[in-house]
């Protein structure tokens, strides 16, 4: 049984245009919502999980993984930050080889603060790098500057953190040289690991009203396709393979978080708007997943009340289960079991199997798993509809 | 007799006056009739409805009269009491033939027009008609009380028409009421009184024939000689059916059972026939003991000139469709239809109408009134086409199109009048050279309107001329027709081919200058509405097996959410789980999947393809032809 703990810190200096996290930029959110409360009331909600998961028979271990997400947490003091890890380290224990990751923005963090997390107890930080092109990161609205980045890449490999940056590809206005500049740029730091996501906009956010008064151009999907290329050849050739849809990592290097997300396990989410899932020990439903009320103020008011602050929650029932075991599994390099799945779900769907292998969408290195190829990363989609199709 | 006098089924032919109303849409037909009933007393005020003639929903919200009906209204003048019958016709045209019965049942006619507007053509041509059945013609403006009446500049063009004095035009007001007891007036003085024979064999004009969901079919009559009397049997002369009949009555204005119907009279039958079908308008009701030698002048079944296929888009609704189908037939007796299946569309029936209006209601009536959901297929007229082998094929459908080469084909041609101030003839004749029209003659019918006289095929009015002449003359022209013979002509199949496979649903019989404007157009607007998918798909237009437009739809090269974490799951599977449910309104055309809505939105006229794009394509796939 594997455990990992989400922390959502829901602040930010300003917010991106494009962004629609759940994320606050008034430092002051009332009493236990605002920066200088949210240690202390995410600790309380952390408790209030321990309990809740005693009385429902579920006696995690300590903790392989503890990442925390924003928003951006480094808006937070290091000493916030750690005392919240302490506080999981007091609750479940953490693990010796635990991953422990803070998201921060290049402009967010100094070499001092960065010192400060290693010496807390993070392993491993990851940059919004977005673009290394500045026309591109005003696009987005950012505030870091390229040379931010590297200091900040530096700082922490000295700090002796794994690093990893996340880059976003298809703002309108980038080139595909745009991109490979960005590209190019984040390989030269010589991160371990890399995120690399496709723009993609709602409609309600201020990039999705610029685009619908036709300020700015729509994302295109063709050059979001090129742009996945680009960036799958570029990584590969650095010697960083991909294993799941969006991300690449040097081997041993991959976020053993994010991958606790794809293959199903149990979670602890903590913070306004985060999800936690439990596999449930009873026969009934497979697993719960529950979401935190979303807006702070009355996210903290839950908390101080001693009430676990979910908004709502889910039974996955078994049809339930088999879409996410294939929706997740085939976002990753190792694939999805297909006997496994057949098995759960009592359906046999070797023929579609057949066909998407037969179409170059899926390839069976191992004759049982099922792995998308490029093309079938491109279009997940249509793979995973066309694999409901056969096992529901 | 005295004591029975002005009573139905007594009353002197010397009493008697029958007549109808013409009138353009709009121009106030039924606010007149109203007055006219609420004047005579026989509707109380607190009963009166706007519109009490107009019985079904779909009418009173369009404001046109489809079905005709007849009303004994009683009126005295200079001391003696007269009975008219006010008969009520359909103002389109599309139900010319039925006008033309209503006409026949009558000895004048009240001409009314807006006094704001002046004569439309629809008026005209029905104005001309009633002169032909040689009815007395009482003139009237109408509509006096509104700010932009004209009455005497309208009072002048009208007096040209008929030849009368400008001054013998009335002018009324069906809003306040003016007007209206002089026109009653100048009724029993103008009108005729009916000449037919009291004591001969009993014959009566059917003018009219409605299902009621109570009593069954109800049938207007004129009775033109001799008598019907309740209790004895009725012959159907056209038809050919007997029965015995439940009522006779008349209406005023609700129906009320008589012991007999007399020469002159008008009034109701209720017979017990099922469905209109068998008691047909113009058709002759006799005695069944003592028949009539002959029947009344002008009988004709209803001939469909435009037909289309209506398919339900869910599948599921086909029994419901046929049901709705057949109860709208109890009513209709032009409406004719088969069960037809299509690749694409499924099943679905063919459907003949009496033209696009009367394709319009009903396709409106079911939608409404039984709450399908519809796909029409483009309208399409009959054809003649006579293979090389000499077989003729009557087409009405693409799908009839013989393959193979073609001898000759036919199409049948209107005779088209169009009203329109004289500033938008130039733009008239361009719209009327531009869908093959013939020019005729024109005349000015006032300073400054005139009347067109244009042959057009049909093909032509039945897609989107009335639309576009509305656009051109700023919805100042109207336009009449009627069947005017037929011609041959240099027509081809176009046929739409998605990913090479053909899609009945959308070929089209088209004129061959016409041909590439279709393809181009089709294929243009199937390459924006079916969704990218994984493959590329072509999509062409072809005349037999030669290619005159092709669109290509690109291959779907990114089909993927790019973030999908911890908070992402839920959302992300159910979204997958409505898109899986989206995918079941998908038609499969071989492997592409085509949404409903394209098919619906493909289908929708309206779109002439007046883009640059268009054009430069259509000039580029002209100019390959050579």
């Amino acid at each position: 049984m594997t455990y990992e703990v989400y922390v959502h810190v829901p602040f930010c200096l300003r917010r991106c245009g494009y962004c629609d996290f759940n994320t606050y930029t008034a430092p002051d959110m009332g009493p236990g919502a605002s920066r200088r409360d949210y240690a202390s009331t995410a600790i309380a909600e952390l408790r209030l999980l321990r309990r809740w998961q005693l009385e429902h028979g579920i006696d995690e271990p300590a903790a392989s993984s503890v990442f925390f997400g924003g928003g951006t947490p480094t808006v937070l003091p290091p000493r916030d930050l750690i005392a919240v890890l302490d506080a999981i380290g007091e609750l479940w224990g953490i693990a010796d080889d635990a991953e422990t990751t803070t998201e921060a923005n290049p402009d967010t963090v100094d070499a001092a603060a960065i010192g400060a997390l290693a010496d807390g107890g993070f392993t491993r930080i990851s940059f919004g790098m977005q673009s290394a092109v500045p026309h591109v990161l005003r696009t987005l609205d950012r505030t870091h500057t390229p040379r931010n980045v590297a200091d900040g890449v530096r700082a922490a490999r000295e700090a002796g953190l794994e690093v990893s940056v996340d880059l976003i590809y298809g703002a309108p206005g980038e080139s595909l040289d745009d991109w490979r500049t960005s590209v190019e740029a984040a390989l030269a730091l010589g991160v371990d690991h890399l995120s690399a996501y496709a723009l993609t906009v709602e409609p309600h956010t201020k990039m999705g009203r610029r685009i619908a008064a036709g300020e700015l151009a729509a994302p295109d999907d063709d050059d979001e396709a090129a742009k996945y290329e680009i960036v799958d050849d570029m990584c590969t050739a650095a010697g960083l393979r991909w294993y799941e849809i969006s991300n690449w990592a040097r081997p041993g290097h991959e976020s053993r978080h994010n991958l606790g997300y794809w293959r199903n396990v149990d979670w602890a989410g903590v913070g306004p708007g985060a999800h936690s899932h439990y596999t449930l020990p009873d026969g009934g439903a497979r697993s719960l997943r529950a979401w935190d009320i979303l807006h702070p103020r009355a996210w903290a008011q839950r908390v101080m009340l001693g009430d676990v602050p979910w908004a709502d929650s889910e039974r996955i029932d078994s049809d339930e289960d088999v879409e996410e075991r294939v929706m997740l599994g085939m976002r990753l390099r190792e694939g999805l079991d297909l006997d496994e799945i057949e098995r759960i779900s009592g359906r046999d769907a070797s023929a579609v199997a057949d066909e998407l292998v037969h179409e170059g969408l899926v390839e069976r290195p191992d004759g049982v798993r099922l792995v998308a190829t490029r093309r079938g990363r491109l279009l997940n989609d249509a793979v995973i509809e066309r694999l409901f199709d056969a096992l529901l | 007799m005295s004591q029975h006098h002005n009573q139905p089924g007594f009353t002197d032919q010397s009493a008697i006056r029958n007549f109808c109303i013409i009138a353009h849409i709009d121009h106030g037909k039924s606010t007149v009739a109203d007055r006219i009933l609420q004047l005579s007393g026989i509707v109380p005020e607190r009963e009166m409805r706007d519109r009490f003639l107009d019985r079904m929903d779909i009418e009173q919200e369009r404001g046109i009269t489809i079905k005709s009906q007849a009303v004994r209204v009683p009126w005295t003048y200079d001391g003696q009491e007269y009975t008219l019958g006010m008969i009520d016709t359909p103002g389109h045209v599309d139900f010319t033939y039925e006008v033309s019965r209503a006409l026949a049942a009558c000895e004048g006619a009240v001409l009314l027009v807006d006094a704001t507007q002046g004569i439309e053509a629809q008026t005209l041509s029905n104005l001309y008609m009633a002169i032909d059945h040689d009815l007395t013609i009482i003139p009237v403006l109408n509509k006096i009380d509104l700010p932009s009446a004209e009455p005497d500049k309208h009072a002048e063009e009208i007096a040209g028409l008929i030849g009368c004095d400008p001054s013998d035009v009335l002018r009324v007001s069906g809003k306040t009421g003016e007007g209206v007891a002089e026109l009653l007036d100048r009724i029993v003085v103008d009108v005729p009184a009916p000449s037919g024979d009291p004591d001969g064999d009993a014959r009566a004009l059917i003018f009219d024939s409605v299902y009621d969901s109570y009593r069954g079919i109800v049938t207007y009559i004129r009775m033109v000689d001799g008598e019907l009397r309740s209790r004895e049997k009725l012959h159907m002369m056209g038809v050919g059916t007997t029965y015995d009949p439940i009522e006779i009555g008349v209406i005023s204005p609700d129906m009320m059972p008589t012991r007999a119907l007399g020469a002159g009279e008008v009034g109701y039958v209720i017979t017990g026939a099922k469905d209109v079908s068998q008691s047909k308008v113009g058709d002759t009701i006799t005695s069944a003991a003592h028949p009539a030698a002959e029947a009344l002048p002008g009988y004709r079944d209803p001939q469909p000139m435009v037909y289309a296929g209506l398919f339900p888009i869910d599948n599921a609704q086909f029994p419901e469709l046929r049901e709705a189908l057949d109860k709208l037939k109890l009513n209709d007796a032009a409406l004719v239809y088969e069960p037809e299946t299509s690749v694409a569309l499924g099943f679905g029936f063919r459907c003949g109408f009496l033209g696009l209006l009367h394709m319009e209601i009903v396709s409106e009536r079911l939608s409404r009134e039984f709450g399908l959901d519809l796909i029409s297929t483009a309208p399409n007229v009959p054809y003649e086409v006579t293979g090389e082998d000499g077989t003729v094929h009557r087409v009405t459908n693409p799908s009839e199109f013989p393959e193979g080469k073609i001898k000759k084909i036919v199409e049948p041609v209107v005779a088209a009048d169009i009203i329109t101030p004289k500033e938008f003839i130039g733009a008239v004749m361009e719209l009327c050279q531009d869908h093959r029209g013939v020019m005729g003659t024109m005349e000015y019918i006032s300073a400054d309107r005139v009347e067109m006289h244009y042959r057009i095929p049909l093909a032509e009015i039945v897609f989107d001329f009335f639309d576009q002449l509305k656009s051109r003359t700023k919805g100042y022209a109207s336009l009449d027709y009627h069947e005017d013979g037929e011609q041959a002509a240099d027509l081809v199949k176009v046929d739409i081919l998605i990913q090479g496979e053909k899609v009945d649903a959308f070929s089209a019989i088209v004129h061959r200058d016409k041909a590439y404007g279709y393809g181009v157009m089709m294929t243009k607007k199937l390459r924006e509405l079916i969704p990218r998918q994984q493959f590329e798909i072509p999509i062409q237009a072809a005349i037999g097996s030669r290619i005159i437009a092709r669109e290509t739809i690109r291959a779907l090269r990114k089909d993927v959410l790019a973030k999908c974490y911890g908070g992402d799951i839920t959302r992300k599977r159910k979204l997958l789980e409505k898109q899986k449910a989206g995918k079941k309104r998908m038609k499969m055309l071989g492997h592409v999947e085509v949404p409903q809505e394209a098919f619906v939105a493909a289908l929708a006229t309206g779109e002439t393809g007046n883009d640059r794009d268009t054009k430069d394509k259509i000039r580029a796939a002209q100019k390959t032809e050579g």
